[in-house]
């Protein structure tokens, strides 16, 4: 019975449908070697939990109605469909993210830009100083320049707003798409492929490493994913390989083909120029590092060296923002990786081979197994579902759409103990907020700046490691602190887009009582799923625990209204209105001042905020 | 009821909830706490404040090399005159052949006193000239090694108090052991950083505390709704998000009785209005509301002068007045407390020897810190072999030579201030070698 149920569940998917699906297409055969969903299996979580657990695993958490939809749906089917993307609709995505001002524009046009401005802003600095003002800096030259030229006012603004609209972006497909689990894979990748949006130019490449190089593959191959990556100016340009050049004991490619040719003579000054930089090996370290092998993966410093060596050459047009690979900067010598030799003479293919050498290599599958369990299932990644999704990894060739399905329909993944295990990223923690209110996101980067000042900011993770996914490491004194003030901020509707008028639960819940209310917020917001002491806490007027404990002088600790807002210690800058994002990603004043100003909530608004900055929001 | 009694309560309330190890670990270190807070500092421990130049600062013309020819010859129009040139404007001479620009006079007075060492010359062995690079390898402490997860700072806090024999010997801030012998647990303000996010420098294991202003650190809604979200974490499980919940609450009710609003600079300091004063004048507060505050941070941009940067006057000079002002508000301020607090600037790196030819300079290589502090052997000369700005002195034909690893004068100041011990752990791969330190502490 259970069988043909789930066979008859991988039809409907394979053919395209959506809970609206007419019955006639259930008669369809389906071409189902892979009815791999694990139905058979036993599953420890309750029905109601299962649907918990895929919204806020395979989702970043429910809207109102969805644990609706995915009960109706069935999980196992939902699961089926979420993995393949591109038959789910997703046209509120789509009109969101075209009224980015920069968001789809060619890279080559961002570059543009952002020459322009600097250009303008030199010359108006030598015009300064010819004019005898020695004081001027870079910001009242650029200042200058602008007011001067309203042209160029436009592109500065725009050329101001790229990392915005690429964060913004980000956070406004978690919240509003329809392919929640592409959405979770893309951030899942862009934190394994970490670049950094404060490094040089790195931002001006942002928004087409998202579209063009992580989301066509985030659910494809793994090697195509890698090489994508690989090629990409965001990180040809973070981790310095595009002026990796060979070491001048090394004969390069132009040099030996030139030679032949007779022409070497002639290039020769510009290739020493080039080759002075000599060979750079941060690539090379973090592919095998970070993004395959893993650090004990089984591969030593000379192995960096000649990865370094194979993939000398891929570089970028800089003006373009283009893949390209340059003969005359590549080492043309014979190299050794991980035990594999790369004949002399030859070109980009060192460094294709050497991608797919680590892309296939058994500790990558392993590696990248163990980092999808520990998201998608708990902390303390369990080896024996590692060991049988790295061996689907392994057999269908690095295909993550099939290792993920292995994860995700597996008894662990349904299991008591990684129910509600995961502690929340802030990016989480303001994508589930956000559509657990029903919000609709703007297209400003007001709503992306608290994702920075809960500690998360969007390409803003310094190092190549990408942000850690263990709990610990979110969980402090300080973000704590953070995550409970946004709660109650979201709910006093101080952030964009979200507010109890646009959250449907709220019309039916004014006008019951306190306990009816509470338990509507507990099943909207909290998944149903609260301990009774929450409840017992959101449903009295006064402090149970302060209560008990007779506590007459704790009640202080909140910020005292009486205080106003002038007189606190706040720097001048955090009193600055306007939502501007440093070059770096971090945010300035304004995401400080949605957080920090007092607020007062009363009736309903007051349970949310209790709801969203209770300890069992700050899991999924 | 007075909060020592609330706190016992409230860890009796903890115990017979049965925690898990890694829960004692993160919490109830209340009880120490308070009594180090509420005897106000008998056993009062050392501090260290660091604050990061972002952008490369001139060190050039910040320490001025005045007894060098060549200076002059390559700074024509920014260079800052010679003390005895009788210029309105010129060098602060500190011992004959250095001199602080002149917006640094007040640094001077620190200088009289005995308490500021400048070291010259010193910076990162790495070549690069990246701002982002070279800001992450003065934090990560592991030049031309971009793995490194942590920063040193953090690794200090995090391997500083894990043996036995360190736990009663180097720490001492509000660290005595409890009466029951439990272990004694960390204030959560041992570290602070006033960012808005946890900087590199302090990322890694030990917890941090980052902020934009004390003002921050409080629940924004009145009284008892914040009382209830107290509530919600402090019952239920012993999970990691509640202890997090409960220490933050501990750490706001501490805050709380140090009353940031109502604070007032001593020894009539005056702190400039700028983010960077003004967290200096927090970082005082926090000292000496005695919280157990160990390592503070702060960073002040604006040094990349690139172009226009201007000599004795102009775009540096305006820069170096506000960090000077603060640096020196900040030590009139905390007063006799300076004897136990040391005070370390840095750079990413210097600039070019050379101005260039939009009166700016460019990315050099070695730069110039300061290091203040009541231990330190400040006021008698500028720290570190002066290489020379002779043409085949410099670095690559153009920088100022590095003759001192930054690490060698992090190690110090940690070790001979802070009691440092696994200076391996802090700076791997570093081979550091005590007998060329500096002798700054």
């Amino acid at each position: 019975m259970r069988s043909s149920l789930s066979i008859t569940l991988v039809a409907l998917v394979v053919a395209g449908c959506s809970a609206a699906v007419p019955a006639s297409t259930q008669t369809r055969s389906a071409p189902v070697a892979q009815a791999a969903f694990a139905v058979s299996e036993p599953r420890e979580l309750l029905p109601d939990e299962q649907v918990q657990q895929v919204l806020n695993r395979l989702a970043f958490g429910a809207r109102p109605g969805d644990a609706e939809k995915v009960r109706a749906m069935g999980v196992d089917r939902w699961i089926a469909l979420q993995l393949t993307p591109d038959r789910i609709g997703d046209e509120a995505a789509e009109q969101l993210t075209g009224h980015y001002e920069t968001l789809n524009a060619r890279t080559t046009d961002l570059i543009e830009t952002y020459r322009q401005v600097q250009q303008a802003r030199r010359r108006e600095q030598m015009q300064l100083r010819a004019d005898g003002d020695t004081t001027a800096s870079k910001q009242d030259a650029r200042r200058d320049a602008l007011a001067a030229d309203p042209q160029l006012r436009d592109l500065a603004r725009r050329a101001q707003r790229i990392v915005g609209d690429v964060q913004s972006a980000k956070l406004a497909r978690a919240v509003v798409s329809e392919r929640q689990l592409d959405e979770v894979m893309v951030d899942f990748w862009e934190n394994h492929f970490s670049v950094y949006s404060g490094k040089g130019q790195t931002r001006l490449f942002l928004a087409s490493y998202d579209r063009d190089v992580i989301r066509p593959y985030a659910l494809g191959k793994f090697r195509d994913l890698l090489g994508a990556v690989a090629k990409s100016p965001a990180m040809l340009f973070f981790l310095d390989n595009w002026q990796s050049a060979a070491d001048s004991t090394h004969p390069t490619l132009a040099t030996a083909r030139g030679a032949q040719r007779r022409f070497g003579l002639a290039r020769r000054p510009a290739q020493q120029q080039r080759r002075a930089r000599g060979l750079n090996e941060n690539y090379a370290r973090e592919l095998m590092e970070l993004h395959t092998l893993g650090v004990d993966g089984g591969y030593s410093q000379r192995d960096v060296i000649e990865v370094a060596r194979a993939l000398t050459g891929w570089t970028m047009n800089p003006r373009e923002g283009a893949f390209v690979f340059r003969p005359e900067m590549h080492d043309a010598g014979t190299k050794v990786v991980l035990g594999h030799t790369l004949a002399a003479g030859r070109g980009i293919e060192d460094g294709e081979d050497v991608l797919d050498l680590v892309a296939r290599h058994p500790s990558t599958a392993r590696f990248i197994t163990t980092k999808l369990v520990r998201h998608f299932v708990s902390d303390s990644a369990s080896p024996a579902l590692v060991s049988r999704c790295a061996g689907v990894f392994t057999k269908t060739d690095g295909d993550i759409r099939e290792t993920m399905r292995c994860i995700v329909t597996s008894p662990e993944f349904f299991s008591r103990a990684a129910y509600r295990a995961k502690v929340k990223t802030p990016f989480e923690v303001v994508a589930s907020a956000l559509r657990a209110m029903n919000a609709q996101p703007d297209t400003t980067p007001r709503t992306a700046q608290l994702v920075a000042r809960l500690g998360q900011p969007i390409f803003g993770r310094q190092t190549p490691d990408g942000w850690p996914d263990r709990g610990d490491a979110w969980m402090n004194t300080g973000s704590i602190l953070n995550r409970i003030n946004f709660g109650l901020a979201v709910a006093a509707g101080r952030v964009p887009g979200a507010s109890l008028a646009s959250w449907p639960a709220a019309a039916s819940l004014r006008a019951v009582g306190r306990e009816e209310q509470v338990d509507g917020v507990i099943k909207a917001i909290l998944g149903g799923q609260s301990s009774p002491e929450t409840r017992s806490i959101l449903l009295s007027g006064e402090n149970p625990l302060l209560d008990k404990l007779g506590s007459a002088d704790s009640s202080s600790m909140a910020m005292d209204d009486s205080v106003p807002t002038d007189e606190m210690m706040a720097p001048p800058r955090a009193r600055q209105a306007g939502a501007v994002v440093a070059k770096n990603g971090r945010p300035r004043a304004n995401a400080v001042s949605v957080l920090n100003r007092p607020l007062r909530l009363e009736g309903l608004a007051q349970v949310v905020g209790l709801a969203l900055g209770s300890p069992e929001f700050q899991r999924r | 009821m007075n909060r020592r009694v609330f706190m016992k309560s409230g860890a009796l309330a903890m115990v017979t909830m049965g925690l898990s190890p890694s829960f004692l670990r993160r919490s109830v270190y209340g009880m120490e706490l308070l009594r180090g807070a509420s005897t106000h500092g008998n056993r009062r421990g050392k501090v260290l404040i660091c604050l990061f130049q972002r952008g490369a600062a001139d060190a050039l013309n910040v320490v001025v090399p005045h007894g060098e020819a060549a200076y002059y010859r390559m700074r024509p129009s920014i260079a800052i005159p010679r003390p005895v040139s009788g210029a309105a404007q010129a060098a602060v001479d500190l011992d004959g052949f250095f001199g602080l620009h002149p917006s640094l006079q007040p640094m001077k007075e620190l200088w009289d006193r005995g308490i500021l060492a400048p070291v010259h010359a010193v910076g990162s062995p790495s070549n690069t000239r990246s701002h982002f690079d070279a800001q992450d390898y003065m934090e990560s402490g592991t030049p031309d090694n971009k793995g490194t997860p942590d920063g040193w700072l953090n690794r200090y806090l995090a391997t500083r108090g894990t043996c036995e024999e360190c736990a009663t010997g180097a720490r001492q801030a509000g660290h005595q052991p409890s009466p029951n012998g439990a272990k004694p647990q960390p204030s959560p303000f041992e570290a602070v950083a006033m960012t808005p996010q946890t900087p590199r420098i302090l990322e890694g294991p030990a917890p941090v505390i980052a902020m934009n202003g004390l003002d921050e650190f409080s629940i924004r809604t009145n009284g008892s709704e914040a009382q209830r979200i107290e509530a919600l974490y402090r019952t239920g499980s012993a999970d990691v998000v509640h202890a997090a919940g409960g220490e933050m609450f501990e750490a706001m009710k501490i805050l709380r009785s140090a009353n940031p609003q109502q604070y007032v600079p001593e020894h009539s300091a005056e702190y400039p209005r700028s983010p960077f004063g003004q967290h200096l004048r927090q970082i005082a507060q926090l000292i000496k509301a005695d919280i157990g505050l160990e390592v503070a941070f702060a960073d002040v941009g604006g040094w990349d002068t690139h172009v226009n940067q201007g000599g004795a006057t102009g775009q540096l000079a305006a820069r170096l007045d506000d960090f000077s002002k603060s640096i020196h508000a900040l030590v009139t301020d905390l007063g006799d407390r300076m004897a136990d607090v040391v005070i370390m600037t840095m750079s990413e790196f210097g600039r070019t020897a050379r101005q260039n030819g939009n009166g700016g300079t460019d990315h050099g290589h070695a730069t110039a810190l300061f290091v203040i502090g009541g231990d330190v052997h400040g006021g008698k000369k500028v720290f570190g072999r002066w290489p020379g700005l002779e043409p085949e002195q410099l670095n690559e034909g153009r920088d100022l030579a590095l003759t001192t690893d930054f690490r060698a004068v992090f190690s110090e100041v940690i070790s001979k201030h802070l009691g440092a011990q696994k200076l391996d752990a802090v700076f791997p791969g570093f081979e550091n070698d005590k007998a060329r330190w500096l002798g700054l502490i």
